[in-house]
């Protein structure tokens, strides 16, 4: 039904709070993208029948609900068990009766899907209790994982849209972008603008026609917070840009989605769908007087299109191509009117800043950098996920506290933050606090919150060569610089990854990416070169080795490196064997085993599954040196 | 009128103009392949780079392309700069690689100091530099035949799913603009070729010069909404015309007044 007054909206809000403490007990099925892809629809469909089979819903009050991710992507499917707040991990439908019987029925815990702490190897029962979970602070995401994305009551119930009713009913639209001001509130999506500098200019930008606008083009790879927030609650935006358009006295908005979130599509939709019939969004909203609706704008699945001037063509339905924005977007943005476009985790901010107030929202994060920030946690770390918290705190916290550490415990190399227009990060920076200044100047960015870790297995040349591949792939080659100069990066970097380095290369490289940050028309070219500059900072000596030892000093790049076996410790357990893609390995079981170089492509596979560590690797150079014989027949 | 300085000389311009044209007005030559006056400014080539800066700026300067920069009043230009020259030169490198064997890139690139590319010369090399303005030209003449296709170094100038345009009316508008002639088409007295599709010509009545395409006098009337028979006459003989028209109308009262 319509809500048409602010206390006909209290009165909602505490019907939607009756109706979920009623649950007495209360199963939550995550059904994010990643727990979905291990299976976690027919987890919540075997929960939903067999409650209803055993008249459970009815006799004990026992719910279940399938929620928004809950960022313990790695783990999944996962299933909180309330008001207890247990965590399953790795839940499939088979072990639903066995949940129901031991925990719904008897109280106990199913302890074989229990988390368990990779390092002590101890069961962690309560959700809150888990590391990953325990070390952050969320604003953002404050109800992901809490709420059906598609259950507006549920929404209601956890305080959604409490920001904007303040908002509407409390302030004046300066007064709103007064509040995002005190907050310290910077875009999300990367370069940090001030959100409230925006506002304002778009507000005093002349004209009766405004928009605002969502960007949920996330594209970066190893990034996807903005969909977890779109998929798993959708209200959370919507109800920023409600507030937003507000204050800038905008009365029409899109949210641009990729195409290939089909979820967060979904979900956006009937968000907005709900809305709408519940009076949030359209004419007079809440019985306010203030006019708003929204539109849901699928990309065509093109990175550049996250670029502000190329994401506002693509919805007039042209070209996704940036244009210079020496006039900015809040005087002439979409259809060349005023515009305000923020990221999808800054818009979910806004909501709580505007229940709890700017100062609250300050009181978190560096002087400079205020709140929290929602990261894509993924990479060689032992919990992959997405995480948020408090701006300023350590890279070693997020990666060794929340992501427990490296993989198989191997040292840790560097860290990937912000993306293709980011930078990598050695472990001598590892102490620095993660804010938008610090990143920036040690070679990196904020970026969309992707955060790549890498242990020693990775080759910084060949890193900086795959996000000049993906660059070269997604650059819209408008403009000189950034096409043709990816497109040279790109075949220097194939050189010195295939033992062509040639001296005078890194100048070559150098000279060329400072031409494509001063020349390139977007930030997307100007950003380009830096995950080239940022690996050339810090890691240097890979890129001399490369060039003048033709080697790969992490025994990455395939064309430079040959593996063998050493005798001595070899016990001929067969692993290799098995994950050889090319059956270049031979030996009997318990015999010794030997790599034929002719037949091996150098993938590493073996090195990285032997338990005894018998596997080494060596430069090219070297093989003939050590296996010659072979090598020549 | 804004005044601003361009390499230490003061100018004015009028309001709503791009740095480019000021600096031309003033007499300084900056160096551009995308920019044509019968197309909006598109800032694809990025040769034409400038420094600007403000007193007030504190030394600080951007480095922006002129063709789409508004002209404003205290506007500190340098079209010389040590930098700008340098992202020239970057610029000019990788088209010169890009398109090794077109005369107009070979030229400007020698203006810069470049004999040959100090990157990897394309191993299919091109005339078509990417500059847009066929694409642009046809929008702008309402037809949008052509488009680019593609993205990153793919990218081309096509049209549709590589087929014969049915949009095109064979007015040769994007031949003509191609700053280095990678437009092919051939023309002859009835037929006329360009992007794969065919065009009948339409004869002058007075001359008998195929000028214009059936497609092309056909849109023309279509948008004037004037009969088409008025666009089979070719420009001269209009001309002609209009002159002969001109001399009568000239006679006529003149020698009555003389008289």
């Amino acid at each position: 039904m319509r809500i048409a007054s602010r206390q006909h909206f209290e009165e909602a809000v505490a019907a939607a709070r009756d109706r979920r403490e009623a649950r007495t007990r209360d199963i939550w099925v995550c059904c994010g993208t990643g727990c979905l892809a291990n299976g976690s629809a027919a987890v919540a469909e075997a929960f939903r029948s067999r409650i209803e089979a055993e008249g459970l819903q009815t006799g004990l009050g026992v719910y279940t609900k399938t929620t928004g991710c809950h960022g313990f992507c790695q783990r999944g499917p996962l299933v909180v068990i309330q008001p207890e707040g247990i965590l399953y991990t790795r839940v499939q439908a088979r072990d639903v009766p066995e949940i129901l019987e031991k925990t719904i029925g008897r109280g106990e815990v199913v302890e074989r899907l229990l988390y368990r702490d990779p390092n002590t190897r101890t069961p962690v029962a309560r959700y809150e209790e888990i590391p990953f979970y325990r070390h952050q602070t969320r604003i953002a995401m404050r109800n992901i994982g809490r709420l059906d994305p598609g259950d507006l009551d549920d929404a209601l119930a956890l305080g959604a849209y409490g920001g904007l009713v303040r908002a509407l009913f409390e302030k004046t639209p300066e007064e709103v972008i007064e509040e995002v001001r005190k907050a310290g509130l910077r875009g999300r999506g990367g370069a940090g603008f001030s959100t409230a500098r925006k506002w304002a200019a778009a507000r005093k930008a002349r004209g009766d026609r405004k928009f605002v606008l969502c960007n949920g083009d996330e594209g970066d790879p190893g990034a996807f917070k903005d969909r977890s927030i779109l998929e798993g609650d959708p209200h959370s935006v919507l109800e920023g840009m409600i507030i937003g358009a507000y204050a800038v006295g905008a009365h029409e908005g899109y949210i641009y989605v990729r195409d290939e979130y089909p979820l967060a599509v979904v979900h956006v939709q009937k968000a907005i769908e709900d809305a709408r019939e519940r009076g949030l969004l359209g004419r007079d909203i809440l019985g306010s007087g203030f006019d708003f609706d929204l539109r849901v704008s699928r990309g065509g699945g093109a990175f550049v299109c996250g670029e502000s001037s190329a994401l506002m063509r693509s919805i007039e339905g042209k070209v996704g191509e940036p244009r210079a924005k020496y006039i900015h977007a809040s005087d002439r943005g979409l259809f060349d009117l005023p515009t305000v476009l923020n990221n999808v985790e800054t818009w979910a901010d806004v909501g709580a800043i505007l229940t709890h107030g700017g100062e609250w929202f300050a009181a978190y994060g560096t002087a400079k950098s205020r709140g929290t920030k929602a990261f894509s946690l993924v990479g060689k770390v032992k919990n992959t996920g997405l995480i948020e918290l408090p701006m300023g705190e350590s890279l070693r916290r997020i990666i060794f506290d929340i992501g427990g550490g490296i993989l198989k415990d191997r040292p840790f190399k560097a860290v990937q933050t912000g993306g293709p227009s980011g930078g990598c990060l050695p472990a001598d920076r590892l102490d620095l606090p993660v804010d938008y200044e610090v990143l920036t100047e040690n070679g990196s960015m904020m970026g969309s919150g992707g955060m790549i870790v890498m242990d020693d297995r990775t080759c910084m040349v060949d890193v900086a060569r795959y996000f000049l591949k993906f660059l070269s792939e997604e650059s819209c080659g408008k403009c000189v610089p950034c096409r043709e100069g990816l497109r040279q990066m790109l075949h220097i970097f194939d050189d010195l990854c295939e033992g062509r380095g040639r001296p005078g290369d890194i100048e070559r490289i150098e000279r060329l990416a400072r031409g494509m940050q001063l020349g390139s028309l977007c930030e997307l070219g100007k950003s380009a070169p830096n995950p080239v500059l940022s690996t050339l900072r810090y890691f240097r000596d890979e890129y001399e080795a490369h060039i003048d030892r033709k080697a790969c000093p992490a025994g990455i790049c395939r064309t430079l490196t040959t593996y063998r076996i050493i005798e001595d410790p070899c016990t001929g357990c067969h692993q290799c064997t098995k994950v050889c893609p090319v059956e270049a390995i031979e030996g009997r079981p318990r015999q010794k085993h030997r790599i034929l170089p002719e037949k091996c492509i150098s993938c590493g596979s073996c090195y990285d599954v032997c338990p005894e560590n018998c596997i080494e690797f060596l430069p090219r150079g070297g093989r003939e040196e050590a296996i010659h014989g072979h090598a020549d027949h | 009128m804004a005044t601003l300085t361009i390499d230490g000389r003061r100018v004015e311009a009028p309001a709503g103009t791009f740095l480019l044209q000021a600096c031309r007005q003033a007499g300084v030559s900056v160096p551009t392949l995308c920019d044509h006056p019968a197309v909006e400014p598109y800032g694809g080539c990025r040769l034409c780079v400038v420094d600007v800066t403000r007193p007030e700026w504190d030394g600080w300067r951007k480095m922006v392309v002129s063709c789409l920069y508004p002209v404003e009043d205290g506007l500190i230009v340098d079209t010389r700069s040590d930098r700008v020259i340098e992202t020239r030169r970057v610029v000019l490198d990788l088209l010169l690689a890009r398109s090794p064997r077109t005369p107009l890139i070979q030229r400007l690139a020698r203006e810069y100091g470049i004999e040959r590319t100090s990157y990897e010369p394309n191993p299919e090399p091109t005339d078509c530099i990417l500059c847009g303005l066929c694409v642009r030209i046809c929008d702008r003449l309402g037809h949008s035949a052509i488009g680019t296709a593609d993205r990153g170094a793919g990218r081309v100038v096509a049209p549709p799913f590589h087929e014969p345009p049915e949009a095109c009316v064979g007015c040769l508008a994007c031949a003509e603009i191609c700053p280095t002639g990678f437009i092919r088409f051939e023309s002859g007295p009835d037929r006329r070729r360009i992007w794969n599709r065919d065009f009948e010509m339409v004869r002058c009545p007075r001359c008998g010069r195929a000028h214009v395409t059936k497609a092309q006098a056909a849109w023309y009337a279509r948008r004037m909404g004037w009969p088409e028979a008025e666009f089979e006459v070719c420009d001269s003989c209009r001309r002609r015309d209009m002159a002969a028209t001109t001399v009568r109308l000239g006679e006529g009262p003149t020698g009555n007044a003389a008289s």
